[in-house]
């Protein structure tokens, strides 16, 4: 890692005319960021140690268990239903990230390509309900899912996250960028606006929607409160809220919390590692146009 | 096929008036070339037909149907835009039969108009390839094939040429005139390119602001502006202007007196000009008819036509060479043969074909002829 970014430093002195900085300096830059990386990861690696001592050895200092315990994953298990809390979790956010995703494109097509009177007035409206908080927004949810008869249930979890104007305005600044003399070619060949909209404009936005795809699955895997105050039976709870279990009036399993929580985050890392480059992209498109 | 009629159309975005008071016939089969500079409506008009802008005012008709309020779908044109607009991530195949599948035609139908456009074009090779494996070229062929398996009534093409470099844009120029002959397809065409609305239309409408400012075939526009904006904007190098006075020779004869030189007045327009006598007027000569007197050339010189030039700067093209003149206090412009002797800095004596001269008026800038 060290050799490439001396590398770019390089490349960079070379392009930019400039000297490449003294050994020390480059040497005390990579302290630094070394720094950063290790404060980054220490409380993970903490995690993992952790999940696999015994519960006697938690609170002390040294991170490194004095007996390995990897029973404590399948104590997890026994002790509640896990692998329905995995289902739950991996349910609700696959249906949460489904649906924004899909009133996050029609929503920013709408707003992207269509004229419409008002058009950009709504726009700004819908923009500024992202400075409401969403904490705000809990109790109005919660009674309005009352009132629906949709309290304790997948639907009750699902429908109030379905919308995000974070998302409709990422798409809407993605879709901006492709040329509108496409849907004019499209229009004349003969398409419709849902044909323009579904052979034209996703085919090209795909980047976009999968970068928010992402966005949303992580947001929502590891959604806490709602869960939490919309929940009541036992079969119906998400990982977050179940791992509470371990941390009763009856005393904190700490290991088999830590041991959850490893395996709660595993999906995110894979997901993650596997989609770092629309991420970027992502956060990119976000940077320049937003 | 069909012909296309526009009746005192209208475009107007706020306060700003895009298209003025347009009225224009496209015959059946016939290539009608609109031009004019950046910004003078040519573009707006077409996108009107198209319907992908929506006419504030008047009524467009393609043959017989008032098609103002119908889709661009329905309207069965098609359009080869500028930047080509092909869908990027479709297969050149896939782009040319879009259009076709939207219209629910059997495959085998699709099959036969993609591959015969195809072979028309030279682009069988390229039907598995997409648009950004192409050159600039191909992909232009591939638009104009997207717009011939349609078989349309009209096809629209809002300068197709702009982005081909110099040597390209001439050839597929004729080819693009070929290719009306064959498919006899009344067609619009939109350019800022004054050669290209020569060569390629029937006839051509010439824009400025907004406002149609004479529709007739090249040769006629070329030969008879209508005034002075087309006069100057047809023909390369420009036509040069000079301010002059219809005045009494000490002969009697009317002239034009353009104060460092004068012409005599065609017999035959002598008596239309007669009540201009005393009056302002503005001189257009075109380059191509000042002609260098040493060499041999169709023009008599004669006392009145032959005049002595300064050169001030001399550009050889080969066969041709633009000089850049001053007589007295007037600059002028002269396309002389390659052969002349003119040289930076020194006389030269010319002659001007008089009978190919246009006179203006300076405040209508309407021809006198």
């Amino acid at each position: 890692m060290a050799n490439s970014f001396a590398v770019d430093e390089d490349r960079d002195a070379h392009l930019s005319g400039k000297k490449p900085p003294p050994p020390a300096v480059l040497a005390l830059r990579h302290a630094v960021l070394i720094l950063i990386s290790l404060t980054t990861l220490a409380p993970f690696i903490w995690m993992v140690l952790t999940s696999f001592k015994p519960l006697a050895e938690v609170e002390q200092l040294n991170p490194i268990p004095s007996v390995w315990h990897p029973e404590n994953y399948a104590e997890v298990f026994k002790q509640v239903p896990f692998a329905h809390y995995y289902f739950n979790s991996v349910f609700i956010a696959a249906w949460v990230t489904f649906l924004q995703v899909f009133t996050s494109c029609l929503a920013a097509f709408a707003f992207a390509r269509l004229r419409w009177p008002g058009r950009d007035g709504v726009f700004r409206l819908y923009l500024a309900t992202l400075m409401i908080p969403g904490v705000v927004m809990l109790i109005p949810n919660y009674a309005e899912m009352v009132q629906l008869h949709l309290f304790n249930s997948y639907i009750g979890l699902i429908i109030p996250a379905s919308f995000t104007a974070f998302g409709t305005f990422m798409l809407r600044q993605f879709m901006l960028t492709i040329p509108r003399a496409l849907d004019e070619a499209a229009a004349i060949d003969g398409a419709s606006p849902w044909v323009v909209f579904w052979d034209v404009i996703m085919p090209l936005a795909r980047a976009g929607v999968i970068t928010l795809a992402i966005f949303s699955f992580m947001g929502n895997y590891g959604s806490f409160l709602w869960p939490l105050i919309m929940i009541k039976s036992e079969y119906l709870r998400t990982l977050p809220v179940g791992m509470l279990f371990f941390d009763s009036v009856y005393g904190r399993q700490t290991n088999l919390i830590m041991a959850a929580s490893v395996m709660n985050i595993l999906p995110l890392i894979i997901l993650f590692v596997s989609t770092q480059k629309y991420l970027v992209k992502g956060i990119q498109l976000g940077a320049v146009k937003g | 096929m069909s012909s296309v009629k526009l009746e005192q159309v209208y475009k107007r975005y706020g306060n700003v008036t895009a298209v003025k008071d347009l009225s224009l016939e496209i015959r059946d089969r016939e290539f009608m070339v609109l031009v004019g500079p950046s910004g003078c409506g040519k573009t707006t008009a077409l996108r009107m037909i198209a319907g992908l802008e929506e006419i504030t005012e008047g009524r467009v008709r393609i043959g017989e149907k008032v098609v103002n309020d119908i889709e661009p779908r329905d309207r069965d044109i098609a359009m080869v835009f500028q930047n080509y607009a092909l869908y990027p991530h479709m297969s050149v195949y896939e782009n040319m039969a879009f259009g076709l599948k939207l219209r629910k035609m059997s495959k085998a139908e699709i099959e036969k108009r993609v591959g015969e456009a195809a072979a028309q074009l030279g682009i069988t090779e390229y039907l598995k390839r997409k648009p950004r494996e192409l050159s600039g070229g191909q992909r232009q062929r591939v638009a104009l094939g997207r717009a011939i398996v349609r078989e349309p009534q009209v096809f629209l093409m809002d300068e197709p040429l702009s982005n081909l470099d110099a040597k390209l844009r001439v050839q597929t120029r004729a080819e693009l005139i070929k290719l009306h002959r064959r498919l006899g397809i009344t067609t619009i065409y939109v350019t800022h390119d004054q050669v290209e609305a020569m060569t390629m239309g029937d006839r051509m409408a010439v824009m400025k602001d907004g406002v149609l400012q004479q529709c007739d075939t090249p040769m006629e526009v070329y030969h008879h502006p209508a005034n002075i904006f087309v006069a100057g904007f047809i023909g390369t190098p420009s036509m040069n202007f000079v301010k002059a006075v219809v005045a009494d020779s000490l002969d009697g004869d009317l002239i034009i007196d353009a104060g460092s030189f004068h012409f005599d007045i065609l017999e035959s327009e002598k008596k239309a000009l007669a009540e201009w006598k005393g009056k302002n007027v503005v001189l257009g000569i075109r380059p191509a008819d000042i002609y260098d007197k040493n060499l041999r050339n169709p023009v008599d010189a004669g006392p009145r036509n032959t005049l002595t030039a300064f050169v001030d700067v001399v550009e050889p093209m080969g066969d041709l060479c633009t000089a850049y003149l001053k007589i007295g206090d007037v600059d002028i412009v002269a396309m002389l043969d390659g052969a002349t002797g003119a040289k930076s800095g020194e006389k030269l004596q010319v002659v001007v074909d008089v009978s190919r001269s246009h006179l203006f008026d300076p405040e209508t800038e309407k021809a006198i002829y």
